[in-house]
């Protein structure tokens, strides 16, 4: 019981570092914790589905939440090409000065600098990309799409860094270039598609997204969504390994539950003579059942309190020194995560596996305790 | 009042494909203060008749009375709560809880009462000392003789001041000497407390002490003498 509820705190506790690390790591990439997109641009990503004025209401945002991490953004897809290359890209237009406060992509530029100047004609591209159109910082790139009003939308623009995020799919098709720059190319008048918002925890994006939602006009067509309709993939990646970590962790529970009804039992039978005995004696044998619960619970809150202890103490010294799984590195890579993991030991990840335990275990006590109620004290006295 | 009334019992066991009449008709009245030998040849059912008196078994037909309370229909909870207010055994096997020592076992009949802490330690020392274990109290059965578990066992038995004692076969694992000594006890505790003792035995020289002896055989009542006690 105390082995299986060290292991429950230590995997809860890992399990649930690794969410809030996944969608930490997801989430400041671009995301953010919250988005005011116009309504429908979220699952149809078209250039006319516009925020107008999107700085202002940028700026209208940051005051209304006293909140600097806010930045507007505009999206399109284009025809990215140097000298020898083309490629099939996402542009998205920046703020330069508040990019960093929502996006990890500005800290990760490797060559060359981030973009500074909110209407220059410079390009930050990732570092896939930047190996497959066979160019460098300095080099020349051609964007071709389409504008906000359906024309034709083209302009060159200058590398000035390469980011690399460590996820390969936005190093291979990302790039970012100033929302003033992106405002003149594709015919924004203004407008833009995303006012992005990072919370100071996550915990607090909901009561920002229902405050921003309560301010914004009535009349515009605006939404403000957060990340779990942003990122529903994210959310039911870890409902999906939540559903099989929890089944693991069932059986764990039901495998301790059953040794425990076997020790029980056991225990009962072991002692039927002295059972017999007392109940002779003029013990109740719904007394004697309730002791029998009683002493069950015991254990169970010792192993509980023993296990609790041992596993938060494991889980700490991993939160410190971390651990790492061989072969590990490429599935972390995968969902943006670090090679070694730093389980965070937690009022809930350390009692939530035991407290399920000790409930079980009481359960499986409940049927050898029943069973005193069938004993007689003539014949249990009579058992070796 | 009779301490103890059985009205035509009857009980019947199957062993194998065979019944066995433990109890046929078994009609007797033990009045309160009194006491009786039960003295039978092995499986003459005297024990079974100790058995349905104590309520630790409940016969087929028939009626039982504990102190004018009809018993034989009582639930297991019930029944459990009579032996404890009104009934203490005494056991051939002792019938000790190995894990608790000697006053321990005495104070445990206590305890499910609800006596006091200090209460129980006093009672317990007094009564202990009263069957001769003063010095002995801490010890566990399994540091004691036969005859010293045997006290521990009465001492157990008539600690809370039962109506009614009920002994099986006491004796039957003691020489003759401690069987004298608990015999002489049992005595001395029902003429000073008034206590019935009823006592199941097939040794003559327990059945000496009785004022009254009732002999049975083959689940019957044969024989039923008042006799002077020695």
């Amino acid at each position: 019981m105390i082995f299986s509820n060290v292991l429950l705190v230590f995997l809860i506790s890992l399990q649930f570092s690794m969410y809030q690390l996944m969608i930490a790591n997801t989430l400041q990439t671009l995301t953010g914790h919250l988005q005011v997109q116009a309504e429908g641009y979220k699952d149809e990503q078209k250039m006319r589905l516009v925020v107008p004025d999107v700085i202002a209401l940028a700026d209208d945002i940051r005051n209304v939440l006293d909140l600097q991490d806010v930045a507007a953004r505009g999206a399109a897809f284009a025809l990215a090409s140097s000298e020898q290359r083309s490629y099939g890209i996402q542009v998205i237009g920046v703020q330069p000065e508040f990019e960093a406060r929502v996006s990890s992509i500005p800290g990760q530029v490797t060559e060359g600098r981030y973009l500074q100047d909110n209407d220059a004609a410079e390009i930050v591209i990732g570092s896939v990309l930047a190996r497959n159109l066979r160019a460098g910082v300095g080099d020349e790139i051609t964007l071709l799409g389409n504008g906000r009003d359906g024309s034709f939308a083209a302009n060159v623009a200058i590398i000035v860094g390469i980011f690399s995020s460590g996820a390969v799919d936005l190093d291979r098709s990302i790039a970012e270039v100033p929302l003033g720059y992106f405002q003149d190319t594709f015919f924004m008048e203004g407008a833009g598609h995303q006012v992005v918002i990072r919370a100071p925890q996550l915990s607090m994006a909901g009561a920002l997204q229902a405050q921003v939602a309560a301010w914004l006009p009535a009349e515009t067509n605006l939404e403000v969504y957060d990340w779990m309709e942003l990122q529903p993939g994210l959310k039911q990646a870890i409902q999906a390994d939540l559903s099989s970590a929890f089944f693991m962790y069932g059986v764990l529970v039901i495998l301790v539950a059953f040794s425990v009804l076997n020790t029980q039992l056991m225990s009962v039978l072991e002692r039927t003579r002295e059972f017999g005995i007392i109940m002779a004696l003029g013990l109740r044998p719904g007394r004697l059942g309730k002791l029998v619960m009683l002493e069950t619970a015991f254990m169970g809150f010792v192993g509980l309190a023993i296990g609790a202890l041992i596993g938060y103490a494991v889980t700490l010294y991993f939160s410190y020194n971390g651990f790492s799984i061989p072969g590990m590195d490429q599935m972390a890579a995968q969902f943006n995560l670090p090679d070694r993991m730093y389980p965070n030991p937690g009022w809930l990840t350390t009692f939530s596996g035991p407290v399920v335990v000790f409930l079980f275990t009481l359960l499986s006590a409940a049927y050898p305790a029943l069973r005193l109620h069938r004993l007689r004290p003539v014949e249990a006295m009579r058992a070796a | 009042m009779n301490a103890v009334q059985c009205v035509d019992i009857c009980k019947t066991y199957l062993q194998g494909d065979q019944e066995i009449k433990a109890l046929d008709h078994v009609s007797i009245d033990i009045a309160e203060g009194g006491f009786v030998c039960l003295s039978a040849p092995s499986g003459g059912g005297k024990t079974t008749l100790l058995n349905a008196i104590g309520g630790l078994d409940i016969p087929d037909s028939g009626e039982v009375y504990v102190g004018g309370e009809r018993i034989d229909n009582l639930s297991k909870g019930d029944l459990a709560d009579l032996r404890l207010a009104k009934i203490g055994f005494v056991f051939q096997a002792y019938n000790l809880i190995p894990v608790l020592t000697a006053r321990e076992n005495v104070e445990f009949v206590m305890q499910v009462q609800g006596v006091s802490a200090n209460a129980r330690r006093q009672k317990s020392m007094a009564i202990l000392q009263e069957v001769g274990l003063e010095g002995l109290e801490d010890r566990r059965p399994a540091e004691m003789s036969g005859g010293q578990q045997q006290r521990v066992a009465v001492a157990r038995a008539i600690v809370s001041n039962p109506e009614l004692v009920l002994a099986d076969e006491p004796t039957a694992n003691l020489d003759s000497r401690t069987s004298s000594e608990l015999m002489d006890l049992f005595t001395e505790l029902n003429e000073t407390h008034a206590t019935t003792f009823v006592v199941a035995t097939h040794d003559k020289r327990v059945m000496a002490y009785a004022k009254r002896l009732i002999k049975m055989l083959d689940g019957r009542i044969v024989d039923d003498i008042q006799q002077k006690a020695a």
